[in-house]
């Protein structure tokens, strides 16, 4: 299964300054890079420089920031290659922004499935 | 008739559950298969007579329903083959179809799903990966709940609905987004590994706690509550080697063995004033036996008790006769008088086998003046120390104030005044008054003892708690 795993701060400032159990962020790309389990990924620039697009009544609709109200920034993303979730937690619980931050997994959503999800 | 066949299905339901969901993945295709058969069931044996073994007709009726869907689908041509070749319903069940009215099972073959008896025979086991399925963490505790007693208990989404105060149709929506989840964000049908069985473990016996405390905090639904011991068993079964789920089984066991006692003409009985004669004693033998195992296994705890559980009984004996240092053996963990009784130093003592060996001093008590104070705050000493929480203060409080004197349980208590999670915590209050009216002081007792009631969360507990009030202001002093 893939999942776009979103790397975000963490608004409560509850970080864990020791990092105990995650990796150097580039020890975590090399690792998982090499056991093909890491697609890609990359670093955004702040939400300061994110532009919002809309399109509304046949109007496309831009505005300057971020769409999510929420006081967590993404800063980053990685696409994964795994076999189920946990091993998603996993490899997400190892990334520095665990400790620092906070990381959404979302699972995608194949193109076949869409069919049957009217709901 | 009905009953052979409620027994059957009962005892089947989750086995043929939980193997279809493995071979399948089709969580919905497994309820309908196993509903399938038990329709037939109920069809045909009043007049074609109760098949020899009713749990392999159920089963392979149940395969058949679903191996006839999956060919109308004719897309799951690799889930036909392997639901063929399943040792749960391969064709060996087959051997066991009944012909109408014999009533003799067919020659050969192992019965179907035989449970292994190794001491890891469980971590393979269906029922075992569809309760770690159901209470995975990616999903909301209410979730997790709702889930497992649909599933793994068989409960009916009203009755789930009715238990957690929530419409039917909420209860039933609550159920689908789990399935959803599980199949949409990839969440596996297995056992977790060794490296993160404990903490997924911690996960489960949190939901078997959860669905005990809601069939029983107000007495609401006594058959959930009893679904949440078979539950309870189920996992202490399945992961024999683990003390936390042997514990919170023996908890519940004698939680439930309360049961007749608790309630009388529809009010709140509080533990001093029950009846003790009562308590259900087989439950708290079981319960005792259980605690005084250690890491014997499962099959030991069931022979002891037969036997009584000597064990355990003699280990607390040892730690209450043996004054304050015994107890701090215990507290601390090392090696006490009941670590003694473990025979493999397994035994990591968890905060479910603190709980239950609190709930089997307070049963031992013949009489409420009985009560073994002294030990009962040794192990809220322990509970204490590995997670203080202000929760666990107030009754480690109220302990102190039996075995130590009242005017130092009102200290405890005073001392936790001022915590904001105990403002609103009605059985602080309900503590203060208990201690206060026990030392005479009526007046203030009574003032606590509104607070209580004026906090407690159901109608139940409010007028427990008022008759209590009415109780201290007619006393004399």
């Amino acid at each position: 299964m893939r999942y776009l795993m979103f790397v975000a701060t963490d608004p409560d400032n509850d970080a864990d300054p020791t990092g105990e159990g995650t990796m150097p962020i580039e020890d975590w790309c090399d690792t998982y890079d090499a056991a093909g389990v890491r697609i890609m990924g990359e670093r955004t620039r702040p939400a300061q420089d994110a532009t919002t697009v809309r399109r509304r009544q046949g109007k496309v609709l831009v505005t300057d920031g971020p769409f999510a109200e929420s006081r967590e920034w993404i800063v980053g993303f990685d696409i994964l290659e795994c076999a189920d979730l946990d091993e998603a937690i996993d490899v997400a619980s190892r990334h520095p922004m665990a400790a620092q931050g906070r990381l959404e997994l979302r699972p995608f959503w194949p193109f076949e499935d869409a069919a049957e999800e009217a709901t | 008739m009905d009953h052979a066949v409620a027994t059957a299905i009962c005892e089947q339901r989750l086995r043929i559950v939980a193997a279809l969901i493995g071979v399948t993945g089709d969580w919905d295709l497994a309820e309908d298969a196993l509903a399938d058969a038990t329709e037939r069931a109920l069809r045909r044996w009043p007049t074609d007579g109760v098949p020899g073994n009713p749990a392999a007709w159920l089963t392979v009726t149940a395969r058949r329903r679903a191996v006839d869907v999956l060919r109308r689908r004719a897309l799951e041509t690799d889930k036909l083959v392997e639901l063929a070749n399943d040792p749960v319903f391969g064709e060996d069940g087959m051997a066991y179809e009944v012909s109408a009215g014999s009533g003799r099972p067919g020659p050969g073959g192992p019965g179907p799903a035989v449970s292994g008896t190794g001491a890891d025979a469980g971590l393979h086991d269906d029922r075992l990966r569809l309760i770690f399925t159901c209470c995975h963490p990616a999903l909301s505790l209410e979730a997790r709940v709702a889930l497992t007693l649909k599933v793994v208990c068989g409960l009916s989404t009203r009755a789930i609905g009715r238990l957690f105060l929530v419409p039917e149709a909420t209860a039933s929506q609550r159920i689908l987004r789990a399935k959803r989840k599980i199949a949409h964000a990839g969440i596996p049908y297995r056992v977790p590994d060794a490296q993160h069985l404990p903490d997924r473990l911690d996960g489960v016996l949190a939901v078997v706690y959860l669905a005990f405390s809601a069939g029983w905090s107000a007495a609401r639904d006594p058959a959930a509550a009893s679904e949440a011991v078979r539950l309870a068993r189920l996992v202490a079964e399945l992961l024999p080697l683990e003390d936390e789920a042997r514990s919170l089984l023996a908890l519940l066991l004698i939680q439930h063995s309360r049961q007749e006692a608790r309630r009388v003409d529809g009010r709140l009985v509080t533990l001093e004033h029950q009846d003790r004669s009562r308590w259900d004693r087989s439950a708290i033998a079981e319960a005792d036996a259980l605690l005084g195992t250690g890491g014997a296994g499962w099959a030991g705890a069931t022979r002891a008790t037969s036997t009584g559980g000597g064990g355990w009984a003699a280990a607390t004996r040892a730690t209450s006769t043996g004054g304050g240092g015994a107890t701090r053996a215990t507290s601390t963990g090392g090696g006490g008088a009941t670590r003694a009784t473990s025979t493999s130093g397994r035994v990591n003592r968890g905060p479910y086998r603190i709980q239950a060996e609190l709930a089997a001093v307070h049963a031992r008590a013949e009489r409420a003046e009985d009560t073994d104070w002294a030990a009962i705050l040794g192990l809220y000493d322990e509970l204490h120390e590995r997670a203080p929480s202000p929760v666990s203060g107030v009754a480690r409080a109220v302990a102190v104030g039996m075995a130590q004197g009242l005017a130092r349980g009102l200290a405890e208590l005073d001392a936790l005044a001022e915590h904001p999670a105990l403002r609103d915590y009605h059985p602080y209050y309900a503590a203060r008054g208990d201690l206060l009216a026990r030392a005479g002081q009526h007046e203030a007792a009574a003032q606590a003892l509104a607070r209580a009631a004026d906090l407690a969360p159901s109608e139940i507990e409010r007028t427990q708690l008022l008759e209590r009030r009415r109780e201290v202001l007619r006393s004399p002093g």
